[in-house]
Order: C-alpha cells, then sequence, then structure tokens
C-alpha cells in the first residue's frame, strides 16, 4: 500500500511535515507504539500457547517480587546505564560504538590485573581507585583506537568497535587459559576469586556502583547539555561540514569523546568484576554492550531517561529467565521483546514528523 | 601438498556462509541502503531452515512415511529464503518508507534478529525435548558432495567438485549477481538508485519499487548464508549464538570485495581460509585462543586498509546510508 501513495504522489494519501508537535501529542504517539509493541508481544505470548497476563505477571513477580530479585534487577540495571550514557555520547556525534561490550571487557581486564597481582601492595581504599582507574583508561584506549582511524581515514566504526569487542572475548579466553589461570582450579580453565580487598562494599544490598552511577547520570546529563564539548558532540553529529567551518577541531571532538565513552563503558566493567563476580570471566559482559544500545536509543540518548529505561530492560531481561523455568520460555523472548519495541518506537518516529492526509476531506489545511 | 589441499577445502567449506552472507548485502548496498542488521537475518535464515527441514520431517514420520533429503531441502531453502525477506521488507519498510535512520534500523534488526534466531531455537529444542536435530536422510543431503561421480576423479575432483550443493549454490548466486550488475538493464538501474536516487527518479526509474526488491531478495540470500550455518557448520544441531558474528564479518567483506560480487568469492574464500587456518597450519608459540582472532584481526586491517586507500571506481554507491525522500530534492 505505501508503494502506491509514493507512486501516485499523496492522491489516496499524502505525507505532509509537520511543523512542530506539541509536547503532549508526541507523547501520545510514542505511548501508542509502545501499546501496539506491547500487543505484539502479547500476540506471540498467545501464540506459544500461554496466558499472557500470567505471563506478564510472573515476569514483574521474578523481577521485583522480593528483595533478593529485586536486587538481582538493579544489578543488571547499573551496567545497562553506565553503558547507556556511554553510547548515547558517541551516537549523539552520530559514531555509532557498538562496541562497549569490548570496552566493558577491557575495563574488567585492567581492573582484575590490578586486583589479582597488586592486592597485597595497597590498602583497600586505594586498591579499589588504582582498579577503577586503570578499567577508565583500559576503556579508554579500546574506544580510542577506532576513533583514531575514523578521524584520521574515516574507518568504518561500527565494523572497526564491532570487531574490537572479539578480540577482547578472545584475549580474556587467552588469559582463563593462559597466564591468568587460577591453578587451585586443577583442569579447569579459571581466573580466581578476587581478594576481600578488592571487592567493592555493598550498599543497601548493591555494591556501591549505583552511588556512582546517580552522579554520573547527573554529571553526564550536564556535560552534555550545558557545556562547550557538550555542544561540539551535537554540532558534529548534526553535520561535520559545518563543525568544520564553524573552526571546530573535528578530529580532537572525536576522539575526545570516544575516549570518554569507552572510559565509562570500561567503569561499567570495573564493577561488574568488583562489584558483582569478583572475577573475570567470559560472561562478564554477556551482552551488556548490545543491549545498552537497545537503552540508550529507547531514552532518545538522554543520560535522565536512560534510569528508567535501564529498569524496564532490567524487569524485562530478569523476567524472562523466570518465565523461562515457569512456563519453559526461552530467556531469549527479552530481546525479542525489545525488538519489537524498538521497531516500534522507530516507525513512530515518522509520525512525530510528518502527518498523513487521507483523501476524503481536509484539503484545504495544508 | 596435502595440507594445501586439505586447507583449500575447508576454506570454502567456511567460506560459504559469507559468501552468501555477503552477496545478500552486496545486493542491498548497490540500492544504496546499508543494512546492519545482516547479523539478525543470518540468526533468522538459520533458524528457519531448521525449522523447515525439522517440522518437514515430523510431518511426514507422523503420516508414516520416510523423510527425503531433497525435500528437506527445499523446505530449509524456502523458509530460510522467505523469512530473510520478510526481514529485510520490515527494514525497508522503516528506512525507506518510514525514513527512519539506516544505521539505527539495522542495529535493530541485528539485535532483534539475534534475539528470535536463539529464541525459536531454543524453542523447538523444548519442543523436542531437549535439543533438535535433524534426521540422517536431511544431514547426509546437506553434508554430502553435491557431484559424487565428478568427486571421484583424481585430484581435481576433490578440489572442485567434493562440496556440498550449497557451495555450488554461492557461486552461482555470485556469478548471476555480477552478470545482472553488469549486464542488464534492471541492474544497470539499480546502480543508479543507489548512485543517486534523485537523477534515477528523474530519468523515469521506480526508485522504491528498486529499494524494495534490491533488499528483500539480498536480505534472501544472506538469510541463506545463516541457513549454512546451522544446517551444514552445526549439522543441522540448534546451537546457542551459533552465527556469532559471521554476520558483521560479512558485512565488512562488502567493503573488501568492493561491491562486486566476482570478487566476493575470492574475498570469502581468504576469510575462510583465516578462520580454520588453526587447524591446519599451527604456528609455534601462539596461542590457540588467539590465533582463533585471525579473521576480526584481519577485518580490521581491511576496513584500515581500504579507508586509506580509497579509490573512485571501487567506492561504496554514493547514495548509501541516506534515505531518499522525493520531496527534498
Amino acid at each position: 500500500m505505501h508503494n502506491r501513495v509514493r507512486e501516485t504522489g499523496g492522491r489516496l494519501v499524502r505525507m505532509v511535515k509537520r511543523d512542530e508537535i506539541g509536547r503532549g501529542k508526541a507523547l501520545a504517539i510514542r505511548a501508542a507504539a509502545l501499546l501496539c509493541a506491547m500487543a505484539v508481544g502479547t500476540l506471540l505470548i498467545v501464540a506459544l500457547g500461554h496466558q499472557p497476563l500470567a505471563v506478564y505477571m510472573e515476569m514483574l513477580n521474578g523481577s521485583l517480587g522480593s528483595r533478593t530479585v529485586l536486587t538481582e534487577t538493579v544489578k543488571i540495571a547499573l551496567p545497562l546505564i553506565f553503558c547507556g550514557i556511554a553510547i548515547s555520547i558517541a551516537f549523539r556525534m552520530r559514531f555509532w560504538n557498538i562496541g562497549a561490550e569490548g570496552q566493558l571487557l577491557m575495563g574488567g581486564i585492567a581492573a582484575t590485573y590490578v586486583a589479582l597481582f597488586h592486592y597485597q601492595h595497597l590498602p583497600r581504599p586505594a586498591l579499589l581507585l588504582v582498579m577503577a582507574l586503570a578499567a577508565l583508561a583500559a576503556g579508554a584506549l579500546w574506544g580510542l583506537i577506532p576513533a583514531l582511524f575514523k578521524a584520521r581515514w574515516g574507518t568504518n566504526e561500527t565494523l572497526f568497535t564491532l570487531m574490537l569487542n572479539y578480540i577482547a572475548l578472545g584475549y580474556i579466553r587467552y588469559l582463563q587459559t593462559g597466564t591468568w589461570r587460577d591453578p587451585r582450579m586443577r583442569g579447569f580453565p579459571k581466573i580466581a576469586s578476587f581478594d576481600l580487598s578488592a571487592r567493592l562494599p555493598n550498599v543497601l544490598g548493591v555494591h556501591v556502583g549505583w552511588i556512582v552511577m546517580l552522579a554520573l547520570v547527573v554529571l553526564a546529563y550536564l556535560y552534555l547539555t550545558r557545556t562547550k564539548s557538550g555542544f561540539e558532540i551535537s554540532v558534529v553529529g548534526q553535520s561535520q561540514p559545518t563543525a568544520s567551518y564553524i573552526g571546530m577541531n573535528v578530529s580532537r571532538i572525536v576522539m575526545r569523546t570516544m575516549a570518554i565513552s569507552g572510559a565509562l563503558a570500561g567503569l561499567a566493567g570495573y564493577f561488574q568484576v568488583a562489584g558483582v563476580n569478583y572475577t573475570l570471566t567470559e560472561t562478564t559482559a554477556g551482552g551488556i554492550g548490545f543491549t545498552a544500545i537497545t537503552v540508550a536509543w529507547l531514552a532518545k540518548l538522554n543520560p535522565i531517561l536512560i534510569v528508567p529505561v535501564a529498569f524496564f530492560i532490567a524487569i524485562l531481561e530478569k523476567g524472562a529467565g523466570k518465565i523461562q523455568t515457569t512456563f519453559k520460555i526461552p530467556a531469549s523472548a527479552a530481546d525479542v521483546l525489545t525488538g519489537i519495541i524498538l521497531f516500534f518506537m522507530l516507525g513512530c518516529e515518522f509520525f512525530l514528523q510528518y502527518r498523513l492526509i487521507f483523501r476524503a476531506g481536509r484539503k484545504e489545511t495544508l | 601438498m596435502d595440507t594445501l589441499m586439505n586447507l583449500f577445502g575447508a576454506a570454502v567449506l567456511a567460506g560459504t556462509p559469507l559468501l552468501l552472507g555477503m552477496l545478500g548485502e552486496i545486493l542491498t548496498q548497490k540500492s544504496g541502503h546499508l543494512n546492519l542488521g545482516l547479523e539478525g537475518t543470518m540468526y533468522m535464515g538459520a533458524a528457519m531452515s531448521l525449522a523447515g527441514a525439522y517440522y518437514y520431517e515430523q510431518w511426514v514420520t507422523a503420516a508414516g512415511g520416510a523423510a527425503s533429503g531433497f525435500v528437506a531441502c527445499l523446505f530449509a531453502t524456502g523458509a530460510a529464503f522467505l523469512i530473510g525477506v520478510l526481514a529485510s521488507l520490515l527494514y525497508c519498510f522503516l528506512t525507506a518508507t518510514l525514513r527512519a535512520d539506516q544505521n539505527v534500523t539495522g542495529l535493530v534488526l541485528a539485535i532483534f534478529g539475534t534475539g528470535f534466531g536463539n529464541f525459536f531455537g531454543e524453542l523447538m529444542g523444548i519442543g523436542a525435548g531437549g535439543y533438535v536435530t535433524v534426521g540422517a536422510a536431511t544431514k547426509a543431503a546437506f553434508a554430502n558432495p553435491a557431484f559424487p561421480s565428478l568427486a571421484a576423479l583424481p585430484v581435481v575432483g576433490k578440489l572442485l567438485f567434493g562440496y556440498n550443493w550449497m557451495v555450488y549454490l554461492g557461486v552461482a548466486v555470485a556469478l548471476a549477481m555480477a552478470w545482472f550488475l553488469n549486464h542488464t538493464r534492471a541492474g544497470l538501474n539499480l546502480r543508479a538508485v543507489g548512485e543517486n536516487p534523485a537523477t534515477a527518479d528523474a530519468a523515469g526509474i521506480h526508485v522504491t519499487k528498486y529499494k524494495y526488491a534490491a533488499t528483500c531478495i539480498g536480505g534472501g540470500i544472506s538469510a541463506l548464508g545463516g541457513m549454512y550455518i546451522s544446517m551444514v557448520n552445526t549439522g543441522g544441531v540448534w546451537v546457542h549464538d551459533c552465527v556469532s558474528g559471521k554476520g558483521w564479518i560479512a558485512v565488512a567483506l562488502v567493503i573488501f570485495a568492493t561491491w562486486s560480487p566476482a570478487r566476493g568469492l575470492f574475498c570469502a574464500l581468504i576469510f575462510g581460509g583465516l578462520s580454520i587456518m588453526r587447524m591446519y597450519v599451527p604456528v609455534p608459540g601462539l596461542p590457540m585462543e588467539i590465533y582463533e582472532l585471525l579473521p576480526y584481526v584481519a577485518t580490521v586491517l581491511v576496513l584500515i586498509f581500504t579507508s586509506i586507500r580509497q579509490s573512485r571506481e571501487h567506492a561504496q554507491p554514493r547514495a548509501c546510508g541516506t534515505n531518499y525522500f522525493r520531496e527534498e530534492r
């Protein structure tokens, strides 16, 4: 049908660009899109032969129902928020950093190195601080490499950052079977658990990362909306020629922004190894870097909105784990559901910018 | 010499999913659409082809017959192609008609497709009571040489005719696509759409129709690459996360092949070789875990090299990545 619309130049339906759209109306369109997505998800559950309401209730119950599962859900949301902010900063510049996964892992590797080999040399606060700094530096480096080539030669950053994910993951595999292998584990290739002094303390049942997260959300928001650097990011994102024309050093901005983006993802890796797993494994990242793309995009690249969106996705993920055991629905259902939501959100952007006019009536409103 | 021949044979087998994925993406990009969702499309193709073959077998067995490997191949191919077309239809609807950003839409398709593939792969496993696997006839149909009599020839037999039918399908698609793009009017029109849609539109070419056709057929071909992974590489068993980045490597290979299906044959062969070299050419002192990273490192090097040495004739279709709005000409 849409083909016909384009072809006939709008004889049946015309699309007209909106001048601007009220906040209420924009919100209503997005809410409608979300409802449509949920409806499709519900259809999927029905098609699988389950009671949708029962499945949704079980998801909520399994992610928010008790103090234990609630802390687990928070622990899923935290790295999503860190990586979501990291990705937003890059995406605002239209630099498609899909390497948050690898940057997180490099941060984890650096923090683990300090924790495993220097825990006896430093007092606990200093040790935890040095681990964090190492993670920030390693993440920044892993983000800087593709930015360097992008700035100098325009090398495709999407594929570059993605390949670096696999390389970081392979390096961990090498470390755990090779030089960092825990000799006490006999034949099983595994990196040793951290010394107690290298583990982050818990506050209210969750590692202190959540306090850092709250500060970071505000800082990132201020950085992106109230500082010169944040403005530069937006300009480069809108139009690189414009940015160069008004005298901005685009290469420097690209590299600086990607270093920050990578560092934040690296910080997420630090909290994963020092606050959640107390060791480094192949599954330390476990797709966080990819899910965070979803989070960043649904939050419209706004650091404040990232918090509720990340919790929403965390509830979906944790809940999907629960329905796998109760209803035997594979946990990948969470990815399918978020994918459906994303598709609808992408599609609804069109209706925020254009309105459709049908042939019957209102011709003069143009 | 024996090692070299074995390496060549294994490289062909490992390169075919990359080839099919890449060919689909070349066709897509020729229409001016960068579909980063290739990884997702391949996952969907992998899961659906397995479903096609598996449910066909179940159906025939329930009816009291014996499943034929040939028919199972048909069902698997049909299912994979169809899901690839549908996935790309969604992508094309969002980008060409609803004007969503191509990069983001592609990323979403990659995320969604990965979830979709794993979801249905596991769902079939749960339904089958453990894990899903196809019967011996289907396995043989996908694994055995397509030309057994020719394969028995000395030397050249094994080297040229010892592969399963999907390898020849990949080569045939590559040659057909090269011919289509360079020697037919429709191919010329398609290239015009990808280079400059406004000019093509003014010349009376139906831009939207070409975009839909190219992305959808391209998606179908890419999905066949996913089918190769689930039906040949893993032998008709669903393995969680089986595509594991092959789709992304295929996107990078499009750049390496400089948007030419014929050159793509060699690129896929090289990368197939790189991904299995560790089993044939041991390098003393190099740990296996690092050796495994060879294709990814090579991809990075190719990206860097091609971006430094940009050439005018071998460039990406100029309109690739930006949507065409007729009203904003």
